[in-house]
């Protein structure tokens, strides 16, 4: 079983860029081939996502990085046509051969643009995944409604409208009402697929602030097309190039001395 | 020579302009003259009496259209029990699930269904129910109005729920949230109003067919009795009395057809009303 060896830990003299070097695996990616139709997008990725912290994944457009995290909760196969296969270790199975609906409550989501349910009020947009999986005690409900919107660091500006609708607040706010929602099914790993390319500065600092503060509690692995941001609130990142996973290591020793000629060339603004 | 080409240009352009605003005045006058013409022809035979009684016996004078309007109630609310399910289901199936060639066709059959004449949607029902049965019936009427409600109903339901964006779908799936709870409490809320405006009229529309309910809910000038004998409905009334001999049966028709318009009327403004955007929504 050589296969289950972790990938090499990258080193960790650079400095406290992490509170655990020996961080468990999280998610385990071998050999991840995914497309379209017949058109390749993922050409067989490995990598091993450590667990509470946040992973950046970082790369030019169309180098697959969101259908990469599109497969680690099964969204991509919503997509008729998408192809998936390789292997994606979670917690011991292979999450690519679980019930993805059961798959989709340990592994959160959120997504581009903010998408709050728009019948909803904020209080159900919270409680939608609780609600919609047959829980019905209220007392539990709106005591995970209230916990899971200060996780998400939007309580004090939602607390004396929680029966508005959620389409209603700001975009900024809107997307922090999606984390929350995402939240509170209490999944182990959240996935954010370029949560801020719709967003405003301020907006997008609250919830860079909020990122670092949720990864004592769980996984966070981020897709984003600002390296900044990648810098700011990731420990490892991940840079991908046309389909391949070209560079993985800390955050802090990949924007300072990339091992590898195109990373170094992608976070200095040569292309892409 | 230029101003001349210019005044031409200025010429036809008036011309062309008042002739689009003719045909606009054209269009929307027929709806102002057909309702003008009706309430002054059928306002002098309407009162509470002509609502609430029974119609009386031929040759005696007054009476009203109680049973007919009972009737286009029951007939028509039994027609949206029967087609209003089937058409939204049938539309969750289009725009949710139905690809390839089985939806293609489901999609045709609905918009070939739109198009055939009411009268041969009678037909059908009289040799699918009235014959078996040997008997005209309200069931066999409502039947008739149902076959027709249906593809409305679907297309507009596949219509509205294809307007719902993919990302709430996205949203919900990605909660750990099963496909068929997905279709039902979060999309099918989202287009909701949208639906609902489509189902009601529907209803508008075969509350006026008369065609259909020819030769199956058939017409009484006694109360119905029940789904399985005839019934008298409003828009078969009407006709029955307009082709009638005698002057009397004449105004109680423009009284009744006064009745279906403002019956009609009312359901269309409730459904604009309804389809209105809520003030409290997204600013």
């Amino acid at each position: 079983m050589d296969m289950m060896r972790p990938m090499p830990l990258p080193e960790m003299k650079e400095g406290p860029a992490t509170n655990d070097a020996s961080a468990a695996v999280a998610i385990s990616v071998r050999d991840l081939r995914a497309g379209y139709g017949a058109a390749p997008v993922l050409k067989g990725v490995n990598l091993e996502i450590r667990e509470k912290t946040v992973t950046a994944i970082i790369g030019p457009s169309g180098c697959g990085k969101s259908t990469l995290i599109r497969c680690l909760n099964r969204m991509h196969e919503a997509i008729p046509g998408a192809t998936c296969d390789g292997e994606i270790l979670l917690g011991g199975r292979n999450a690519l051969e679980i019930d993805p609906v059961l798959l989709r409550r340990e592994v959160g989501m959120v997504f581009q643009r903010p998408n709050p349910f728009p019948t909803m009020t904020i209080a159900q947009n919270v409680a939608a995944g609780l609600v919609l999986n047959g829980v019905r005690d209220r007392a539990a409900i709106a005591e995970t409604v209230e916990k899971s919107l200060r996780r998400a660091a939007l309580w004090d500006e939602v607390k004396d409208k929680l029966d508005a609708p959620g389409v209603g607040l700001s975009g900024g706010q809107q997307q922090r009402l999606c984390i929350a929602r995402a939240l509170a099914v209490e999944p182990r790993v959240l996935l954010l697929d370029e949560p801020c390319s719709a967003l405003d500065p301020i907006a997008t600092g609250r919830i860079e602030e909020l990122l670092i503060q949720i990864k004592d509690q769980l996984t966070v692995v981020i897709v984003t097309h600002n390296m900044q941001q990648a810098a700011r609130v990731s420990e490892y990142t991940v840079f991908m190039l046309m389909g391949e996973m070209v560079e993985y290591g800390l955050t802090r020793k990949m924007f300072t001395q990339p091992a590898d000629k195109r990373t170094e060339d992608y976070i200095t603004g040569r292309f892409g | 020579m230029n101003d001349a080409l210019y005044a031409r240009r200025k010429k036809v352009n008036a011309l062309m302009f008042a002739l689009t605003a003719v045909c606009a005045a054209v269009a929307s006058g027929t709806l102002l003259a057909i309702l003008g013409y009706i309430a002054w022809q059928g306002a002098s035979s309407l009162s509470w009496a002509f609502l609430t009684n029974m119609p009386k016996p031929l040759g005696e004078h007054g009476g009203g259209i109680a049973n007919s309007i009972v009737g286009s109630a029951k007939v028509v609310g039994l027609a949206g029990l029967m087609g209003i399910p089937v058409g939204v289901l049938a539309g969750v199936y289009l725009a949710e699930y139905g690809r390839g060639k089985y939806a293609f066709a489901v999609r045709y059959a609905a918009d070939v269904m739109n198009g055939v004449p009411s009268i041969v949607v009678g037909l059908f029902a009289y040799a699918l129910i009235v014959h078996p049965m040997k008997k005209f019936s309200a069931l066999s009427g409502s039947v008739a109005l149902a076959f027709i409600m249906v593809p409305i109903v679907l297309r507009n339901t596949e219509e509205f729920l294809r307007l719902v964006p993919g990302t709430i779908r996205e949203a919900a799936l990605a909660l750990g949230v099963p496909r068929w709870k997905v279709t039902l409490f979060v999309i099918l809320p989202t287009a909701g109003r949208g639906i609902l405006t489509g189902a009601l009229l529907a209803l508008a529309r075969v509350a006026g067919e008369t065609a259909p309910l020819i030769f199956t809910a058939f017409g009484n000038r006694f109360a119905d009795n029940g789904w399985l004998n005839p019934i008298a409905t409003l828009p078969h009334t009407i006709f029955t009395y307009a082709i009638s001999p005698y002057e009397d049966w004449h105004n109680q028709a423009w009284a009744a057809a006064l009745i279906l318009m403002l019956f009609v009327l009312l359901i269309n403004v409730t459904a604009r009303v309804w389809l209105r955007p809520s003030s409290g929504a997204p600013h």
